[in-house]
């Protein structure tokens, strides 16, 4: 038999939990739901285009009639749940229905605040909450009524808005001098009070009610300085409150909320709470990113899986009102122990602000560009050490490195049409709609459906801005400890440090250590794994080619139409006659359709048939050439200048040094790809500034230069030091590359790497301890012994992996 | 009426792999799974046409090559929310051959 579960209030908390629960423990439980309201499941955040006429209840639906009836779940809407009986565990409702559990899930949201003035009951003055309240604003709406909101918080202005949208003469009345002051710090509550008052919203501040005034319907309110304004409605915004009527009843433990653990289990351990109604270390919420947090936990225990806490939620904020940019998180006022960074132009309508203490970000306000919100928000909770970039900080992600790809900067000012993902081809408004009608709450959700920012991920910051402006403040943000794939909840540092520590040696042998949660794991999992653990054990772990990308299973790149382009490695970029005829033979024997020569100087066959590979790799190794490995995530080219060998500015041999660096390091897997350029004179023709490393040579030495990329966000590298002698930029190289290999997550080049980790650590490894460094060069040339082998004379003349060549079989 | 090719032997798939056959109807990718289960697909993703023989398989799925949309090996379906069916062959293993199902003439 199974297990009864019931679930009092039919919100998105509490629904949340039962997706979550449905997803991983399908047939567990017979699930019952008591919803007060006679619906399915909405999406409450979008009342507020609903108010406005963007949008209709149907497009709001979360979960329809049919969800229930399909995962077989008894739903009674419009139900009160009048009795909890613990001591029988039975629920029972206003008109008699009981049923047994035997776990219950408290869901009951939070209650309006009214504020307890005379008349605060007549016709005509509602609060903003639910479709009810929405039906009756937009029944007293009308051209010319006029309305008084009460509150000037976040909900009170998206009210006031949208029933300003419906030609009301709107009227927000708020107690003190600065809008949403929870959330805004003044310069930023003025801007805003501007820009709403330019749209024809009248502000009554520091105003407090007294009365609401008429006899059956209300036709006004009095302020305590005896000032009345007439009104035709008044919605009461102030605040909200846990419902906690039905806990309390039966007699469970309540504060501020129903107080629940970190297994958002109540006092009875029996009975879960989850939402707006709970109270978890101290703190309450009204947002819907902690929601599902909590939704995820609870299913996970309720689940029978337990190893899923809860441990509070850091929210950041954001209006829900077309063509206002607002963002703001953390503690932005600071105190005389922190600094403020700001910059100001009212003109402009932009005003930012970040509070930092230690060189870490406590607390930030945007106003007018707030495309760098999340960047700022995740670089809070992580608590990144900012000094590293603390000049650069307010002009945003975009700016970071040297120039780049920083993408529109005002979602809101984009119309439907304008193209966000310009590798897919996805415009605003597909995104758009997809998230208001599919019910996406997150970029992976909105990554899956439109494919927006999933390719070369440079819009992500538009389409997060784009899922803030949509979603306003229930935006779930990407939760700062990032699983390596949906297979496990593990991050990529602790999986690494996994198979370090307990010395794993294969892809299965982490993955049953590791839990995870598909027994062969993913496209996106076993990659990883199978890097992680070649590096962290040469040449004792067993490189899984299954697990591998075709590009690195085959030593060939996979084109659009299924054929390969070959690569082979020239040494610095230097090449010769007899190559080049090699390569002219091959290019007629195979009847290769285009040669094109490469950013890393070197040659390209494009449209070589798999079959035909082993045999174009067995020609080009009788000249001598070898895997380019222009298909891997590994050392790709060293790209030279002619140097001092020719050139008349030459300073140094960078063509040598090109081909010696290219010497020792290929054949090496790394995170991504990595390249190189060895530059003669600061003149720099190799562009080695826009490498993983760089060598620019100058009179006196070498410059080592680290972490550049050119591509979607170009960034110009950091000068990690100078040396003197060849040995020592080998040396650096060497070491750079293996604390690369040995700390950055697979498929994050050098850049984002050192961002993340800061220059200043890479400095302190490689620069400052020697001992360090030395012990990396080591590591480094230990793990070259295995893998200095070409891949293409194995398979072109020792018949490695021939399956891969040459189809089953050919019928007919 | 089904036409069953013996198209070789288990043992030459590799596990969690693919292997292609040539047929007059076009390519057909033969996948084993973990558990030497046997599925076949028409060699081509319903998005752009990518080679699936040269995906990563995984469960009873594999992941197109060209742009990572995951195909159910089973019913030839691609994995929400993304849409569209490759085409499924029958495949079944006797006397550890590998037959597959061909149309016939």
């Amino acid at each position: 038999m199974k297990e009864k579960l019931v679930l009092i209030g039919n919100g998105m908390a509490g629904v949340r939990t039962l997706e979550e629960l449905l997803k991983i423990a399908p047939d567990k439980y017979d699930i019952t739901v008591f919803g007060a309201e006679p619906f399915g499941n909405y999406n409450r955040i979008l009342l507020s285009p609903v108010l406005c006429g963007e949008k209709t209840i149907d497009d709001i639906m979360l979960n329809d009639l049919q969800w229930y009836e399909d995962n077989h779940i008894t739903l009674y809407a419009g139900k009160w749940v009048t009795e909890i009986n613990r001591a029988r565990r039975t629920v029972s409702t206003s008109d008699g229905i009981v049923v047994p559990y035997d776990r219950l899930l408290l869901a009951t949201g939070s209650n309006p605040f009214i504020i307890p003035v005379p008349g605060k009951d007549l016709q005509g003055v509602v609060s903003f909450r639910d479709i009810h309240d929405v039906d009756a604003m937009l029944k007293a709406a009308g051209e010319g009524k006029r309305a008084v909101v009460i509150g000037g918080g976040l909900l009170g202005l998206e009210a006031a808005n949208g029933l300003k949208l419906q030609g009301m003469d709107v009227t927000v009345v708020h107690l003190l001098d600065t809008l949403m002051e929870r959330q805004l710090d003044k310069p930023a509550a003025d801007l805003l009070k501007g820009a709403l008052e330019a749209r024809g919203l009248n502000f009554l501040m520091e105003a407090q009610t007294e009365a609401i005034l008429g006899g059956e319907r209300v036709t006004g309110v009095r302020f305590k300085d005896g000032l009345e304004i007439p009104a035709d409605l008044v919605v009461m915004a102030v605040g909200i409150r846990p419902n906690t009527a039905l806990a309390e009843q039966a007699g469970l433990y309540c504060e501020r909320g129903v107080v629940v653990n970190d297994t958002m289990q109540t006092y009875d351990p029996r009975i879960y709470a989850v939402g707006e109604c709970v109270q978890h270390r101290g703190a309450t919420y009204g947002l819907v990113a902690p929601l599902f947090e909590m939704a995820k936990v609870c299913a996970n225990h309720l689940a029978h899986l337990g190893y899923s806490r809860y441990e509070g939620s850091v929210i950041s904020t954001k209006l829900k009102v077309t063509g206002i940019d607002l963002f703001s998180a953390g503690d932005f006022h600071g105190d005389e122990t922190t600094e403020d960074i700001v910059i100001k132009d009212a003109a402009q309508g932009v005003y930012k602000k970040l509070v930092l203490k230690d060189n870490r970000i406590q607390g930030a306000v945007l106003y007018g560009d707030t495309i760098d919100g999340s960047w700022y928000f995740q670089l809070m909770r992580e608590g990144t050490n900012v000094s590293d970039f603390r000049d650069q900080l307010l002009f945003g992600q975009g700016h970071l490195g040297d120039s780049g790809h920083s993408g529109e900067n005002a979602a809101s000012a984009m119309s439907d049409d304008m193209e966000v993902c310009g590798c897919n081809g996805v415009c605003k408004g597909d995104v758009v709609n997809a998230i208001t009608q599919k019910g996406l709450f997150t970029l992976e959700d909105v990554r899956a459906h439109t494919k927006a920012s999933s390719s070369c991920g440079s819009c992500t910051g538009l389409v997060e801005q784009i899922l803030m402006s949509t979603l306003g403040n229930d935006y779930s943000e990407t939760p700062a400890k990032k699983p390596l794939c949906k297979c496990t909840d593990y991050t990529h540092e602790e999986v690494r440090h996994t198979i370090r520590e307990h010395h794993l040696t294969s892809i299965k042998a982490v993955m049953e250590y590791m839990e995870w949660r598909n027994s062969d794991g993913c496209h996106v999992c076993r990659p990883a794994l199978n890097y992680y653990l070649i590096s962290t054990w040469p040449g004792e772990a067993r490189d899984d080619y299954q697990s591998r990308f075709i590009n690195e299973r085959v030593h060939a790149n996979i084109q659009k139409d299924g054929t390969y382009s070959v690569v082979p490695r020239m040494w610095g970029g230097l090449t010769n006659p007899a190559e080049l005829r090699a390569i002219a033979d091959v290019v007629d024997k195979y009847a290769i359709p285009t040669v094109k020569v490469t950013g890393g100087q070197r040659i390209d066959l494009l449209g070589v048939k798999k079959e035909d590979l082993p045999g174009v790799w067995g020609d080009l190794n009788k000249a001598g050439m070898v895997s380019g490995h222009a298909y891997g995530k590994s050392l790709r080219t060293v790209k030279t200048c002619v140097g001092s060998e020719w050139c008349r500015f030459g300073t140094q041999a960078s063509m040598g040094m090109g081909v010696e660096l290219e010497k020792i390091t290929w054949g090496s897997w790394t995170p991504h790809k990595f390249k190189m350029a060895v530059s003669g004179c600061p003149r720099n023709c190799a562009e080695a500034t826009i490498k993983d490393f760089g060598v620019v040579a100058v009179d006196s030495g070498w410059e080592l230069h680290v972490g550049g990329n050119g591509g979607v966000k170009v960034r110009a590298t950091d000068l990690l030091c100078k040396v003197k002698s060849g040995d020592e930029v080998k040396e650096y190289c060497g070491a750079f590359l293996q604390l690369y290999r040995e700390e950055g997550h697979y498929l994050e080049r050098t850049a984002p790497w050192i961002e993340r980790v800061g220059l200043s650590y890479v400095k302190e490894k490689i620069v400052e301890d020697e001992a360090c460094r030395k012990a990396l060069y080591a590591r480094f040339l230990e793990s070259q012994q295995y893998v200095q082998q070409d891949p293409w004379a194995e398979r072109a003349g020792q018949g490695v992996d021939q399956h891969e060549f040459i189809p089953l079989k050919e019928v007919g | 009426m089904t036409n069953w090719i013996d198209v070789g032997k288990l043992e030459d798939i590799p596990k969690l792999g693919a292997r292609v056959v040539k047929t007059e109807e076009g390519d057909v990718a033969v996948f084993r799974t973990a558990d030497d289960e046997v599925f076949a697909l028409r060699d081509r993703c319903p998005h752009k046409q990518g080679p699936l023989s040269q995906g990563i398989v995984h469960g009873r799925r594999v992941t197109c090559p060209l742009h990572n949309w995951v195909i159910e090996l089973e019913s030839g379906e691609a994995v929400a929310p993304d849409k569209g069916c490759a085409g499924v062959y029958s495949v079944k293993i006797e006397a550890e051959k590998v037959l597959l199902g061909l149309k016939g003439n």
